[in-house]
């Protein structure tokens, strides 16, 4: 079987996966990183979502394969346990930007790429940029609202 | 039965910290923000079970001439496999809402035997090692259908000749439920205007993005089931799961642990349970099963699906005298779950909506086809029911040429004619519609809304308001009426509140969240009552070892049933704790006053005050004497010169027990199963903005206001996100959502490719308005929040396209109104064809294109 | 899924060899194969991952720009050669999928994969790109072959893609509520030397296409209401559960002029229609 290695959230990993096995898989199955979910089966609602060398990407259509020497982060990175809360989170929380959370772990790290982008878009910009985010909860209303000032707060942090 | 309060609202006030109405931050996202949520696919991840998959229909109807396993038993990784002759000793899968009258019920077998009645019916299952080992077994089963001819449509289904779905049921009518009210036929008679329509309110589907997963694992040693499930019901659930396996039920124990969303979809009791736990109970390992997408287009109960033919009668001044509604209702393959309650009672009942009309004549008529079955989907029942009465009412406007607002409020139920009795035999208790749509139309700005479409017509752009004003009976429900109306489970819901020695508290509740943060919501209540810290409370659902009785969530009732539970269980627990703090500071219970967790001796205790101060210290003296004589030792001296006690120390003080008023029992905790008297009514009024473009049939949603009232609001933050999210699934249906079968009833619909969901873009930011008047049905005067929205978003959005395209001659576009569906409807009218019922089917797509075909 | 080995070859040359092996495919950004091999469309035996060694390049060459097959459609949107040189290809590339799928995406995979509502097809055959593999150059009216289907033989790979600049050009398209890629889409450009190109994508069962009779009623003038009326699409067109052919055959004819006319217009662009929502602009 082939192997695999790998940076995930800061630590050095190697395992043995099949051709087929996607990242989400890899992520949640052999290294109980169960924060990032699968939503669906046609690459549409993004509840999947992780950063890959610091580009958000859906990894239900990744090949773990295709992460050798790849610097992974999943939500569970975003804030180590014991540390607050980032920003994003923060925000989200705030504003009751989540209900079930299933989307949620897909929406923050989504959204950390649009603030990567584009730093503080506009309302009509995030809803756009939301295109590959399905919720069923929120009615995205706070979703966006959160995004907004998560990305305030991040680029007032970084000023 | 257990209602300690009576209908006078001594309500509940907030505590400055936490407490009922405090717009709260969730206690649990950080959790769930960290990537902690731990839903059943994540236990599986985690844990080593057998997995399980499920062979399906692939047709719509057949035969089942043989099933051969003996392939798939051999494949690398298989341990086991079931069919129908394996369950010989299992139950079959349960209705728990039979519709009254309905005297065959037929159940759906957990695994199909001799016949298959929609696709995507469970036909048999495999557990193996690893999810590809059970996809190849299933690869190597073989089942010899013979193909029945299928029926896919409710009116096709009740014509002579159908597709007869089960032998007992000749011409698959499920049930004929009829209710009447006054005298229809003279109202029709002496009417100026009749309006009458043939509505569709298509099938649609919950998609929670969470599917369904379950993770059962029964352990031989002690004879014990542990079963994980995806579950709205942990308790119906669980009834459910040990009737069918023959189990008893102090030997299960059924964990519905963070839920992905439910919509209703959660509620039914389904297969897949039953199928893993036998399959755990074979094999002796845990066995797993998580739903694929494309899966839970089949095998997840659908919504909705009605015909309508509806008819008003009307004077001239607008006032609605009459209303005569046959419903044809589609049930699918099987009788399931709550499937043809729903729209017996909550649509049979609810048709006249908030107006006074007082001759009613409705009738149900439920129909099985060879399509999944339907159940509950937020708004059960009642969508349907205020799609239709709010669609006649704009109709009749526009009969009239009088402003929908207008006529609206000619035909409210006034608030002061509350309790009003409707015809159908629901009771609306409480409320002010009038005051509630004002509020919205003042929200929205109406008056200058008008001049806008005005100003806009001239320049040849489709503008449209659109009005909805709704209401929702919820709260199930009075447990002795539910049996009256064919409902098999209680009404009632339970809570029990248990105060640790530290004078922390755990909450125990029969409800479930799948999302509407019952953790904080039901902490608040009891925080209100405790005056505790919210970090101190701790909130548990969703396990029947730790919860022994519950109801659920479905029909808005959380926090009107569930969370007066937990304030009564929480008001019995103070009443104890003031005796304990009484006995302490030597006073009686009313000298005291409790505030922020500390008890204090009041300062207007007067003279008789100090009798009894005197009296408690004579007592004292007594037993301290009496307790020295007969057993030669000292009682421990209390200091009773204190003059507060805190919570915490009254908690320590019932758990040890060894300074306690005479006669009282140790401990501080108190249950409280609270069973509503009368069903509940909330109601709210929609405004929907939208612009549309006639050339592409393309719909913008500018504005969407609502103004509703659920009575008492436990956390605004929480009834601001319920109706976000409840107005955009309202949205989808009105919009873009729709399960949609072929002809021989295979789904066309397998993903999200073919399933729109609404996504950020397509939707406004929402504007909010809220009145709380509380209802007098329960403690808290809570009504309910959870489905409201979605009840009032699609009429209020398609009264606003139809408003908007108005000037073309256009007076319906189906539902959804897909771009095509709106451009078809203003090619018809352009070419002087009628609109209103204009599309029989949505399954022919090529026959309704070829007869759009513009005449060149 | 089947199972299948994987292989990340080092050079374009051991790319070649192991992709014309039997049973092999090739592997950019996946977000086309990949989903379409979990929904059991593809089983391939081995996958060719030609991540690294394909060009990302995106520059102005004798007054065209090549874009290298590698470059994400992330990297396309934002190149400032494309924002300075092309934009409405930078902007229809910014509308493709979602960000997600955008950062993964490839120009050579969407070239490769010819979806039957794929953009960058559009673009190609309206702008008259050329196509650049490993053995040979294509112009993309030969390229684009059928539904799902290119010119490429087995082992050949694209190399990278040649768009001439035109200075009128707009795209327009409609999307699909559900899966959210165009249920019609049409790119407009009149070149300074050539005549009005139309390429309509989207609507033909057999993938992109370039629509003759509206390009022969704009040689009267590259004005939209020179395609009033202009009479039924000549391609089959595809059904499904949010067009029928009436209304996709009417919708092609809406959008190409309002292609043509933002193409014609102050501001050329890219305009995207979603339901529900107000009308995007690039």
């Amino acid at each position: 079987m082939p192997a695999v290695s790998m940076t995930v959230n800061g630590r050095a990993v190697h395992r043995e996966v099949e051709g087929r096995t996607m990242l989400v898989d890899f992520l949640r199955e052999q290294l109980g990183l169960t924060g990032t979910h699968v939503g669906c089966d046609t690459t549409q609602c993004g509840a999947c979502v992780v950063h890959v060398n610091g580009l958000a990407i859906k990894s239900c259509t990744m090949l773990a394969l295709q992460c050798d020497s790849a610097l992974v982060t999943t939500i569970e990175g975003l804030a180590p346990p014991g540390t607050p809360l980032h920003p994003m989170q923060a925000a989200f929380r705030q504003h009751h930007a989540l209900q079930c959370g299933y989307c949620t772990s897909g929406m923050v790290m989504m959204a950390l790429d649009i603030v990567r982008r584009l730093g503080e878009p506009d309302e009509a910009t995030i809803r756009e940029e939301l295109k590959g985010n399905i919720c069923r909860c929120t009615g995205y209303h706070n979703i966006v609202k959160a995004i907004a000032a998560g990305a305030a707060a991040m680029v007032a942090s970084h000023a | 039965m257990g209602q300690s309060s009576h209908l006078s609202l001594h309500g509940p006030t907030a505590a400055d910290h936490g407490g009922i109405g405090r717009p709260i931050t969730r206690l649990e996202d950080e959790r769930l923000l960290r990537g902690g949520g731990c839903y059943v696919s994540d236990l599986i991840a985690s844990s080593k079970p057998l997995r399980v998959k499920v062979l399906r229909s692939p047709h719509a109807h057949a035969r089942i001439r043989a099933i051969d396993v003996a392939a798939a038993r051999r494949l690398p990784g298989v341990v086991e496999l079931l069919t129908a002759d394996d369950l010989k000793n299992i139950g079959e899968l349960p209705c728990d809402w039979v519709a009254p009258g309905m005297d065959v019920v037929p159940l759906q077998p957990v695994l199909a035997r001799d016949r298959v009645r929609y696709v995507g019916e469970p036909v048999a299952a495999v557990a193996a090692e690893t999810a590809h080992a059970a996809d190849d077994a299933l690869a190597g089963i073989t089942v010899a259908y013979e193909r029945m001819p299928a029926v896919v449509d409710q009116e096709a289904a009740i014509k002579e000749g159908a597709p007869r779905l089960h032998d007992a049921v000749p011409s698959n009518i499920a049930f004929r439920f009829r209710r009447a009210g006054g005298n229809v036929a003279r109202a029709f008679a002496q009417a100026d205007v009749v309006i009458r329509r043939r509505f569709i309110n298509n099938r649609v589907t919950a998609a929670p993005l969470e599917g369904r997963a379950v993770l059962s694992d029964f352990d031989a040693r002690v004879g014990r089931l542990t079963h994980h499930t995806s579950s709205q019901l942990p308790h119906a659930h669980a009834r459910s799961l040990g009737e069918c396996l023959g189990l008893p039920l102090h030997k299960l124990r059924l964990v519905a642990p963070d839920i992905g969303g439910g919509f209703g979809a959660k509620l039914g009791f389904y297969a897949e349970d039953v199928v893993c736990a036998v399959l755990s109970m074979r094999t002796g390992r845990s066995c797993a099963w998580a739903e694929g997408r494309g899966e839970s287009f089949l095998a997840t109960t659908h919504g909705r699906d009605q015909i309508q033919y509806v008819e008003l009668a009307a004077r001239r001044d607008g006032r609605m005298i009459g209303l005569r509604a046959r419903l044809v209702t589609d049930i699918g393959a099987y009788a399931l779950g709550m499937g043809p309650g729903v729209p017996a009672i909550n649509t049979g009942l609810s048709v006249t909506g908030l107006y006074r009309i007082a001759n009613v004549e409705t009738e149900v008529i439920g129909v099985y086809t060879n399509r999944t079955p339907t159940g509950p989907y937020r708004g059960a029942g009642h969508p349907e029911a205020s799609f239709l009465i709010e669609r006649l009412v704009d109709d009749l406007a526009r009969e009239l040429a009088l402003d929908p607002a207008e006529l609206r409020r000619r035909n409210f139920v006034p608030s002061s004619a509350m309790p009003y009795r409707l015809p159908t035999g629901l009771t609306l208790d409480s409320g002010d519609y009038a005051a509630n749509m004002e509020t919205a139309l003042t929200l929205a700005g109406y008056a200058e809304l008008r001049q806008r479409q005005t100003q806009l017509r001239k320049e040849g752009r489709y503008f449209g308001i659109g009005l909805a004003t709704i209401s929702e009976s919820s709260g199930v429900g009075p447990s002795m009426a539910m049996g009256a109306v064919g409902f098999r489970r209680a009404g009632h819901e339970s809570a029990r509140v248990v105060v640790h020695a530290d004078g922390r508290a755990t909450v125990f509740c029969g409800t479930q969240s799948t999302g509407q943060g019952h953790a904080t919501s039901l902490a608040q209540i009891a925080a209100s009552v405790l005056g505790i810290a919210l970090d101190d409370i701790e909130v548990v659902e969703g396990d029947t070892l730790a919860v022994p009785f519950g109801t659920g969530t479905f029909n808005s009732r959380s926090m009107a049933i569930g969370g007066s539970a937990v304030y009564e269980a929480a008001r019995k627990v103070m009443e104890k704790a003031k005796k304990i703090a009484a006995y302490k500071l030597q006073r009686r219970p009313r000298d005291l006053i409790y505030k922020n967790g500390v008890f204090r001796i009041t300062a207007h205790a007067g003279a008789s005050t100090s009798i009894a101060h005197l009296g408690k210290k004579v007592g004292e003296k007594v037993i301290r004497a009496v307790f020295k004589w007969r057993s030669g030792l000292e009682l421990p001296v209390t200091r009773r010169d204190t003059e507060v006690v805190t919570f915490a120390d009254i908690a320590r003080a019932a758990h040890l027990g060894q300074d306690l008023p005479l006669g009282m029992a140790p401990g501080l905790e108190a249950s409280h199963f609270f069973d509503p008297t009368d069903m509940l009514f909330d109601y709210g009024t929609h405004v929907a903005v939208v612009e549309v473009d006639p050339e592409t049939g393309h719909i913008a949603l500018l504005r969407h206001v609502m103004v509703d009232d659920c009575g008492r609001i436990i956390n605004p933050l929480l009834v601001e996100g319920q109706a976000h999210g409840g107005a955009a699934q309202g949205i989808g249906q009105a919009l873009m959502e729709a399960m949609v079968h072929g002809d021989g009833g295979e789904p066309l619909v397998r993903s999200y490719s073919e399933y729109a969901m609404p996504h950020a873009t397509d939707l406004p930011s929402f504007e909010t308005g809220h009145m709380e008047i509380p209802t007098k049905l329960n403690p808290l005067g809570v009504r309910g929040v959870g489905e409201g929205a979605t009840i009032g978003a699609t009429p209020a959005v398609v009264n606003a396209v139809l408003d908007a395209l108005a000037p073309l001659g256009v007076t319906e576009v189906p539902i959804p109104m897909t771009p095509m569906q709106v451009w078809r409807a203003v090619e018809r009218a352009r070419h002087g064809l009628a609109t209103a019922d204009m599309d029989r089917s949505h399954r022919d797509l090529s026959a309704v294109g070829k007869a759009m075909q513009p005449q060149k | 899924m089947r199972d299948f080995v994987y292989h990340r070859p080092a050079s374009l040359e051991e790319a070649r060899r192991l992709a014309a092996e039997d049973g092999a495919l090739l592997l950019a950004g996946g977000q086309t194969l990949l989903r379409d091999m979990k929904r059991g469309r593809h089983a391939p035996a081995s996958l060719i991952d030609v991540t690294g060694i394909v060009s990302k390049q995106i520059e102005l060459r004798d007054g065209a720009i090549w874009i290298g097959a590698g470059a994400t459609h992330a990297e396309v949107a934002s190149s400032a050669v494309l924002q300075q040189h092309l934009h409405v290809l930078a902007a229809l590339v910014g509308h493709i999928g979602d960000p997600a799928v955008r950062n993964r995406g490839t120009m050579g995979g969407a070239l490769a994969a010819n979806e039957p509502a794929g953009d960058y097809p559009a673009a190609c055959l309206a702008l008259g790109a050329t196509v650049h593999t490993t053995g040979r150059n294509i112009a993309a009216a030969d390229f684009f072959v059928d539904n799902g289907r290119t010119m490429l033989e087995p082992g050949e790979i694209i190399t990278g893609a040649t768009f001439p600049i035109s200075g009128r050009a707009a795209y327009v398209k409609f999307l699909n509520p559900a899966a959210r890629y165009a249920m019609v889409g049409v790119f407009a450009a009149s070149a300074a030397d050539g005549g009005p190109r139309i390429a309509v994508t989207g609507a033909g069962t057999h993938g992109a296409f370039r629509w003759q009779e509206a390009e022969l009623a704009l040689t009267a003038g590259f004005v939209a209401e020179n395609l009033r009326g202009i009479g039924p699409l000549p391609e089959r067109l595809v059904e499904d559960l949010f067009a029928d052919a009436a209304y996709r055959g009417h919708l092609a004819e809406v959008l190409a002029r309002r292609a043509v006319a933002l193409a014609s217009g102050p501001a050329p662009g890219v305009t995207v229609l979603t339901h529900g929502s107000r009308e995007i602009d690039r």
